[in-house]
């Protein structure tokens, strides 16, 4: 016996980068995450070859689930073309060999800064959130000591007096995206600086979403058919944007997400935010043969 | 038979509010030393003593913010029982949250200072389940009203206001669920005569009005007298005199109680 028999061959790094005490810890703790549905749960948030705040916490859940079938997709406010995007999808497909694309509906896994994409995920598809701060309670209540017995006690009241304070001083809510919400009735999370608009695509979805923040190494999920609702007064409904009318100047599709582009004349026009659906209503208006899959909204109103 | 605003508040001979043989120790600082206090319901009782006396540590227990070494504390209210120091975190903060109000000398203590007036009333009812924006509105408007503030400022956030108002939001905060024990921590301290005068005012027509059985510290005797239907006298810890308000103030027994009353009168 030698040492050579007893040891590994050296290698520069290991399969998706992460190592393998690193993946088997963050999978245990998706493992709890989707066990008790909206509950944070503290991992050891390794170093990876990114910056704090730009997506760790994402990446290494990514890298943690990633295996050479899977088909990669990366998107950063609806865009698969942005830097960071890119740069995670090419990250990923480097250190896992993995196929990458940016059709919602061939994906694998989805891996998203503050977007969920407009067509419907299917039971096979996981969605990964990139979460620059999964504590609801920290607008309410600073101390994380605090809050965490807050938590434990489903004391949630101080979040609905937010909502209240907002009605108050400005006649309406007045939260925009990181809309708090109630997950399957027991623990309130913030489900990432996603816009009001897809809130509403967690309710019940058929395909897991796991959330992760790499800075404040935090993980917490939604599982499949899951209730996702978010905190309303009874007599307040909840208010998506008003995004039902505009049409995108570029590919002409309406009653999706847009993004505002304001224009030198003071007016605005607007483009849809999911890049790749944009693309794909192009190439499809243009005469191709492209696959579009069903979408959450229809018409501009969720479809129930 | 109708009842009267003069008529005798004592109707029951069960106490609302019994504390039993209470110490507290704080290292070798004994703040408390068997101290047993009750209060019958609708009855104002008073807890006077001089300062480091241990007057506001037995109202903090009361509020169950405390636990003691030794003692026991039991509620005469429907769905409450036994000593109430054994209950747990989470059944201590429902039933602070529904069924005790308090009302501190500090109203930072009280008060969420950047948030509006209503919105400290209503935070009250949302940890009762109060879910309807409405229905919060208005009874966080009632309750202010009851406490005397005026609604042109129902929105004001209370670090813009003064500790007369301060007091009295705090008050409409500690009344909005219609508790069945009020504590009042040196409420009128560092007021002016005149607002204190005011504050006191409406105290004494809540206390009427709603027969809320309130217990009141203060190391003022004239806001105990003015209130309180039975009295406690505190020091060192210890109760020196405890008895009918007129009894203490006409006859005092105790040397201490004497030289206050005296003091003061």
């Amino acid at each position: 016996m030698t040492l050579k028999t007893l040891t590994k061959p050296w290698e520069p790094m290991s399969y998706g980068f992460l190592d393998g005490s690193a993946k088997r810890e963050i999978r245990r703790k998706m493992i709890k995450a989707i066990a008790v549905p909206g509950c944070q749960m503290p991992y050891a948030s390794r170093e990876v070859p990114m910056a704090r705040g730009w997506g760790t916490g994402g990446l290494q859940v990514s890298l943690t689930l990633v295996n050479p079938s899977m088909r990669v997709k990366v998107i950063d406010q609806g865009a698969d073309d942005s830097v960071n995007a890119a740069s995670i999808r090419r990250f990923i497909a480097r250190v896992a060999g993995t196929p990458t694309t940016m059709d919602t509906l061939d994906a694998d896994l989805i891996q998203s800064r503050h977007r969920i994409p407009e067509e419907v995920l299917r039971e096979d598809q996981v969605l990964v959130l990139q979460v620059p701060n999964p504590e609801p309670l920290r607008p309410v209540q600073p101390n994380m000591s605090i809050a965490r017995q807050m938590h434990a006690d489903a004391d949630y009241g101080r979040m609905w007096l937010q909502l209240y304070e907002q009605i108050v001083r400005s006649g309406r809510v007045m939260q925009g995206a990181s809309y708090p919400s109630l997950v399957h009735g027991r623990h309130v999370m913030t489900p990432s600086p996603i816009p009001r608009w897809d809130v509403p695509k967690l309710h019940m979805a058929k395909h897991l979403t796991i959330l992760s923040a790499g800075r404040e190494k935090r993980i917490f999920a939604v599982p499949p058919f899951t209730r996702v609702e978010p905190l309303v007064f009874s007599d307040v409904p909840y208010r998506v944007e008003e995004h039902a009318e505009l049409t995108c100047h570029r590919s002409g599709t309406r009653g999706f997400f847009m993004n505002e582009i304001p224009q030198d004349n003071g007016t605005s026009t607007f483009e849809v935010s999911d890049s790749e659906w944009g693309v794909k209503s192009i190439r499809r208006r243009d005469g191709e043969d492209v696959a579009l899959g069903e979408t959450w909204y229809k018409n501009g109103k969720m479809s129930s | 038979m109708t009842l009267t605003l003069d008529a005798p508040r004592i109707v029951t001979t069960h106490p609302l509010l019994q504390v039993r043989n209470v110490s507290k120790s704080y290292g070798s600082v004994k703040a408390l030393r068997d101290v047993s206090a009750l209060a019958y319901p609708g009855e104002v009782l008073g807890i006077v003593g001089e300062s480091g006396s241990g007057k506001s540590t037995l109202l903090r227990m009361m509020n169950l913010e405390e636990t003691p070494n030794t003692g026991s504390y039991t509620l005469d209210l429907p769905d409450v029982s036994g000593n109430l120091f054994d209950l747990d975190r989470f059944a201590r903060r429902m039933l602070c949250a529904t069924r005790i109000g308090i009302v501190y000398q500090n109203p930072h203590l009280g008060l969420l200072m950047k948030h509006s007036s209503s919105g400290n009333v209503a935070e009250r009812l949302l940890v009762a389940g109060e879910r309807s924006f409405a229905v919060l509105r208005a009874k966080a408007t009632a309750a202010l009203e009851a406490s005397e503030f005026p609604l042109d400022r129902l929105d004001a956030p209370p670090i813009e206001l003064s500790g007369g108002m301060q007091q009295r939001v705090q008050l409409a905060k500690a009344i909005a669920l219609e508790p069945a024990l009020l504590l009042l921590d040196e409420p009128t301290t560092g007021l002016d005569v005149s607002v204190q005068a005011l504050v006191l005012d409406t105290l004494k027509r809540l206390q009427q009005e709603r027969r809320i059985t309130m217990v009141i510290v203060s190391h003022d005797l004239g806001v105990i007298k003015t209130l309180a239907d039975r009295v406690m006298v505190m020091r060192g810890g210890a109760v020196v005199e405890a008895g009918l308000a007129d009894q203490i103030f006409q006859d005092p027994q105790h040397a201490y109680t004497q030289q206050l009353v005296h003091a003061k009168l």
